[in-house]
């Protein structure tokens, strides 16, 4: 069929990269790496393949824009086709990549950049990017030891840093949801925009918070992982 | 241990099933008969399978139709039925009677992933997926099954986010040893999801809808996050590539918001965008969400924008509004808060 081709030869539009690095930062949960061959604006994605018999993924680049290398992260779903292949990679493996693409940006304006779990990846790049003046991050995790990167988000951010823990309890760790959070927040400023990252639960719910807070629904953009 | 279901199988699939039983091959045929077209609803009363045979296949399967736990009924005949699901939810389908027809708005996931702006499934957010069995069930336990004229995936989920169950479910519905309706009386209704979207064209001779809701790019971010990964330029591109057939059919959702997305702007640019494609625009009346700034357009301004794109050349339809009091119509199907209790 023709439609058939077409689509074998949208698939050879992923061109093969190696792997420079993957490394599980905590459990189920890998950064994987290769070599950066194109620019990017903070906040973009790519597909990642492992062969062209199934549809590749989107994933958020989770490295700055200077960097040699992109890296993306992921969490293993046991019953997933690609994450357990690509949690198995090792430096030297070959994978399939697209050129970064999307519209979910950052800029150098004031902003507040809310995630869940594994969507924190799109603010990190921002953040590794030189974006993260007058930023408020808010990520929220069910454990402790799923605050990626927190050190250095930590040290940078300081108190525009929020770390949101369901299930489990830290000095420093906002005990509770995200939406749970924002909830306790005073002021939330309309003219900023909020960039809303992870699930769609979140997402939706994070949404209504803010819409009800006054905040216009132009100034709220979100991406959900599916 | 939970017995499988033989409802919802595949004849392909029964047929393998039987081999392993050390069943003869045929025994699949029967099955697919006594499943998908007469009114039974146990292993024990298929009848033309030998006691053996029924004892074999009892013991690791049950029959597997599942009966709606409530039914709603509007003051305009629509109903909605609620079924509960293996994952100890509810999903939601509707039956909506139009004259000489019967159209079923059936459920592809329990909640949704996509998050979209302006539709209650999506704050319900996502629950799990169906199995083609529980999509099929949607029609065929309820009481109208043998007068269902047209099937729309238009109930809570996205279809293409389940494509192998839904590509599954369009199967039994068509063939011949299943419900053998015409493909083209099945519409699944999808947000754009590229590679899906690129499947089921291929794999299926289902029409297709696809929800639009605004031509321009940021607009429809804003109402719609999944443009972020799948901008409707790409979908569009897919759909203009394809060959559609003198029978097949791709049709346009739009809902129509108050100030939003009801401009001459907007009719222009709708115009510019779906050139090349033959296709119809569905416009659809909003149905008010909690928690939403949205606002459906007035009725003249819905008319205005119609004949707007009429005299562009596009052939529009308003889609009736059906159901609405007991909150089945379009984007208002939700079962966020129930669980099953056994």
């Amino acid at each position: 069929m023709p439609k058939a081709e077409e689509y074998q030869k949208k698939a050879i539009e992923l061109y093969q990269e190696t792997v420079t690095g993957n490394e599980e930062i905590s459990p189920g949960v890998y950064l994987i790496s290769y070599k950066r061959k194109h620019d990017f604006i903070p906040g973009q994605v790519v597909k990642i393949g492992i062969d062209n018999t199934q549809a590749p993924r989107i994933y958020s680049i989770c490295s700055g824009n200077h960097e040699e290398e992109i890296r993306v992260l992921f969490n293993v779903k046991e019953d997933g086709y690609l994450t357990p292949k690509l949690a198995s990679l090792i430096p030297g493996d070959q994978l399939l990549v697209s050129k970064p693409y999307g519209s979910f940006l950052g800029t150098e304006a004031s902003a507040w950049w809310i995630a869940t779990g594994t969507g924190i990846a799109p603010f990190y790049c921002m953040f590794r990017s030189g974006q993260f003046e007058n930023k408020t991050l808010v990520h929220g995790v069910r454990h402790l030891n799923q605050f990626y990167f927190e050190d250095e988000l930590d040290w940078s951010l300081g108190k525009n840093y929020v770390r949101c823990c369901s299930q489990e309890q830290s000095c420093d760790v906002f005990p509770g949801r995200v939406t749970d959070y924002l909830k306790t927040v005073d002021h939330l400023p309309p003219k900023q925009r909020y960039y809303l990252c992870g699930k769609a639960l979140m997402v939706v719910e994070v949404r209504d918070l803010l819409i009800e807070r006054g905040i216009p629904y132009e100034n709220i953009i979100a991406e959900i992982y599916f | 241990m939970v017995k499988e279901a033989l409802f919802g199988k595949t004849l392909s699939e029964l047929q393998e099933l039987v081999l392993e039983m050390g069943l003869p091959k045929f025994t699949a045929k029967q099955l697919t008969d006594w499943l998908y077209k007469k009114e039974v609803s146990s292993i024990e009363e298929m009848t033309n399978l030998s006691k053996k045979a029924r004892e074999l296949l009892a013991e690791k399967y049950v029959f597997g139709l599942v009966d709606p736990t409530k039914v709603q009924e509007s003051t305009d005949g629509t109903k909605k039925y609620l079924f509960p699901t293996s994952n100890a939810k509810f999903i939601e389908t509707a039956m909506i009677p139009d004259r000489d027809r019967k159209t079923v708005c059936v459920s592809s996931q329990v909640g949704c992933k996509m998050g979209c702006l302006f539709c209650m499934t999506g704050k319900q957010g996502f629950q799990g997926q169906l199995t083609a069995g529980e999509i099929v069930n949607q029609i065929r336990n309820i009481p109208e099954w043998q007068e269902v004229t047209n099937i729309v995936y238009m109930g809570m989920g996205e279809p293409f986010d389940n494509l192998d169950e839904v590509l599954k479910s369009t199967e039994i519905m068509t063939a011949d040893w299943g419900f053998a309706m015409s493909p083209r009386r099945i519409t699944v209704s999808s947000i754009g999801i590229v590679p899906g979207l690129v499947r089921f064209l291929n794999e299926s001779e289902a029409h297709l809808a696809i929800s639009l809701h605004t031509p321009f790019h940021e607009e429809r971010q804003q109402l719609m996050p999944v443009e972020i990964a799948y901008p409707l330029e790409d979908v569009l591109q897919e759909i203009r590539d394809w060959d559609f057939g003198r029978q097949r059919r791709v049709s346009f959702e739009y809902i129509v918001f108050h100030e939003l997305n009801d401009t001459p702007a907007h009719v222009k640019e709708m115009a510019r965008l779906l050139d090349g494609i033959k296709c119809r625009i569905n416009l659809i009346r909003f149905h008010p969400i909690p928690n939403t700034p949205l606002k459906g357009t007035d009725e003249t301004t819905l008319v205005q924008f119609k004949e707007g794109l009429e005299a562009k050349g596009i052939t529009t339809t308003i889609r009736a509004s059906r159901g609405q009091d007991i909150y089945a119509a379009c984007g208002l199907l939700s079962t966020k808060t129930m669980v099953k209790k056994d």
